[in-house]
């Protein structure tokens, strides 16, 4: 009898406490279902908002707003070319300077370095990601800038500047600020992403197989360029690209050193103008109106430029591994 | 048959090789000593490994014969904290001399590891990337030398006609297969092979032992074996080491049908090990 009654209690006890489960369980999913679909919501808000305030200076302009380089407040014509002109070239700087610079402090991280200075260095590296990037545009602003018009821009004129075509691009007044100040301290503020991504996906090489390749009389700089490279290729253009995003949105830095110049002209030497920049120096004392509304679509294209960017690495990454499978 | 004869040449050797007929012997390794920081990991090692013969290390795990393989052509450099001290004559010129060139050393001492590990590249570059550090080929020459090394290492049939395709495609055996053509390729005077069927099946093991059967022809061999039997079936002779010091060093037969010391009796019988 006794123990009837005690089996019996136990199964009720058991079905409540499934019940309680079975309710967390739900309560979870719809908790982590919910985090995951807010993202989606804040994205898709943001979209819209974007698409929305840009559809008047759209519509004004029309498609040819993303290839007309004017930007005339008091005639009330507005063109991204400029700022979209200058994003791209910049975050291009950034990169020519950065991948190689990023690759060497991974590839001195990862094979070179002696242990015992491995972890300083590479904390420093880290570090070099924690500065806020308004201690990167006043550095830029006042001791990187005054330096480089005083020394390195005459002298990139005198050598770089007399080769035939590519010397209009290090050609006029050595300012300090311009295009190519802005791609050197970009360069500086995603070397560290960029370098931390190589040297973890460098990590993963097995030591087995870079034995095999010194096991042939490989130097270091041989195991690199023909095992560890192509082993660890995808995750290699994975930190570029991750690099490159970020050079593309940096607002503060940029704004600072870029020279806030809405135009374009072919000398790197000379100011000019991101999307960030132009952004962060007009949104305060923008009308609402066809200037506002232009902004928004500078925005829309930025967003675009972005999204269109990590897309492809995301293909070339696909068709590396396709190649990949096709072969093995 | 073969081994027999070359056994019958090597007979007037002494238990720790040849001393006064140097030009037989590819490697002399004297007062060998090696250390991971402060641990003594060889102790005192001395003997020869001779020319055109295959030389086993065998020993339970940890005794150092992966840790002497490394020492021969000087793999353990590129880690910090690991140190050889003694000597070790490779053509009369003391290989852990800090002078050596390691790189020229390695493509004369050529290295195979316990797992496969082609190179992410089509199976022509696998052998042909060696290859091209060292020397510089026309194409014809380059693909007869592909030819050459991949027959060497038996394996041409099986890949000539893909010879484009990954490295990786190809199955467990066959790539430790072209792992040796790809060593071979290079021309070495030695060959290390560490455990190079530990990650084989037996069919491929046996295809693997068969190769070396065929290159000690051609090339000094010293391999490494956690298996009795392989020590057995194709070295000429054999170093028994136990805790970091050479326990025994002698021709293969003698070693494995009268050990003249206790301990390599217990291991090689199985009572220990």
């Amino acid at each position: 009898m006794n123990t009837i009654s005690n089996m019996q209690k136990s199964t009720i006890r058991n079905t409540k406490t499934s019940k309680i489960q079975r309710m967390q369980d739900i309560a979870f999913h719809v908790l982590s279902q919910f985090s995951a679909l807010f993202v989606l919501i804040v994205l898709l808000g943001i979209i819209i908002s974007l698409v929305i305030n840009a559809l008047p200076a759209l519509k004004e302009f029309g498609f040819g707003f993303f290839f007309s380089a004017d930007w005339d407040i008091n005639k009330q014509k507005f063109g991204g070319l400029i700022s979209i002109y200058g994003t791209l070239v910049s975050s291009f700087i950034a990169l020519i300077i950065a991948t190689p610079l990023s690759f060497g402090i991974a590839l001195f991280l990862t094979e070179i370095c002696p242990i015992t200075l491995r972890r300083p260095l590479g904390v420093a590296v880290e570090l070099l990601a924690a500065v806020p990037s308004i201690i990167y545009g006043m550095f830029g602003l006042f001791i990187f800038a005054p330096v480089f018009a005083d020394h390195v821009e005459p002298a990139l004129a005198n050598s770089l500047g007399k080769i035939p075509y590519i010397g209009t691009l290090f050609s006029g007044a050595p300012n300090g600020i311009g295009m190519l100040c802005a791609g050197l301290i970009l360069a500086l503020m995603i070397l560290p992403f960029i370098s931390a991504v190589m040297r973890d996906v460098f990590e993963i090489v097995p030591p087995i197989l870079k034995e095999s390749a010194y096991g042939l009389g490989c130097t270091t700089w041989e195991v690199a360029r023909h095992i560890i490279l192509p082993y660890t290729k995808a995750g290699v253009v994975g930190g570029i690209m991750l690099g490159l995003g970020r050079a593309l949105g940096e607002t503060m830095a940029v704004t600072f050193v870029i020279g806030n110049a809405q135009r374009i002209l072919p000398s790197l030497f000379a100011p000019g103008s991101s999307i960030a920049s132009t952004l962060a120096n007009q949104f305060g004392e923008a009308e609402p109106g066809l200037h506002f509304s232009s902004l928004f679509a500078l925005g829309l294209a930025l967003f675009v430029i972005t999204v269109t960017i990590l897309t492809l690495a995301k293909l070339m990454l696909l068709q590396m591994e396709k190649k990949q499978g096709s072969k093995s | 048959m073969e081994i027999k004869l070359n056994v019958k040449a090597e007979k007037e050797n002494s238990h720790y090789g040849n001393s006064s007929n140097s030009n037989k012997n590819a490697l002399e390794i004297r007062d060998l000593n090696f250390f991971y920081g402060s641990y003594h990991a060889l102790k005192n090692i001395n003997f020869n490994v001779a020319d055109n013969q295959v030389t086993a290390f065998i020993g339970p795990s940890g005794c150092g014969k992966s840790t002497l393989l490394r020492t021969l052509n000087r793999m353990y450099d590129l880690y910090p904290n690991q140190v050889a001290k003694g000597e070790i004559n490779f053509h009369g010129e003391n290989i852990l001399n800090a002078k050596q060139d390691l790189n020229l050393l390695r493509s004369r001492i050529g290295m195979v590891f316990q797992k496969p590990t082609p190179f992410p590249m089509s199976i022509y570059d696998n052998i042909a990337f060696g290859v091209r550090l060292y020397e510089n080929l026309s194409k014809p020459q380059m693909d007869e030398r592909v030819e050459w090394a991949l027959t060497k290492a038996a394996i041409w049939t099986e890949v000539k006609d893909k010879l484009n395709q990954s490295g990786l495609s190809l199955s467990g055996g066959q790539q430790q297969r072209l792992c040796i053509a790809r060593v071979i390729a290079n021309k070495p005077d030695v060959l290390l092979l560490d455990e190079p069927t530990s990650a084989l099946d037996p069919i491929s093991t046996g295809k693997v032992e068969e190769l070396i059967h065929e290159l000690k022809k051609e090339y000094t061999i010293a391999i490494v074996t956690h298996n009795m039997q392989q020590a057995a079936r194709c070295s000429d002779f054999t170093a028994y080491m136990y805790l970091g010091e050479l326990i025994e060093f002698g021709q293969t037969d003698e070693i494995f049908v009268k050990p003249q010391r206790k301990e390599t009796e217990d291991y090689i019988t199985g009572r220990f090990g």
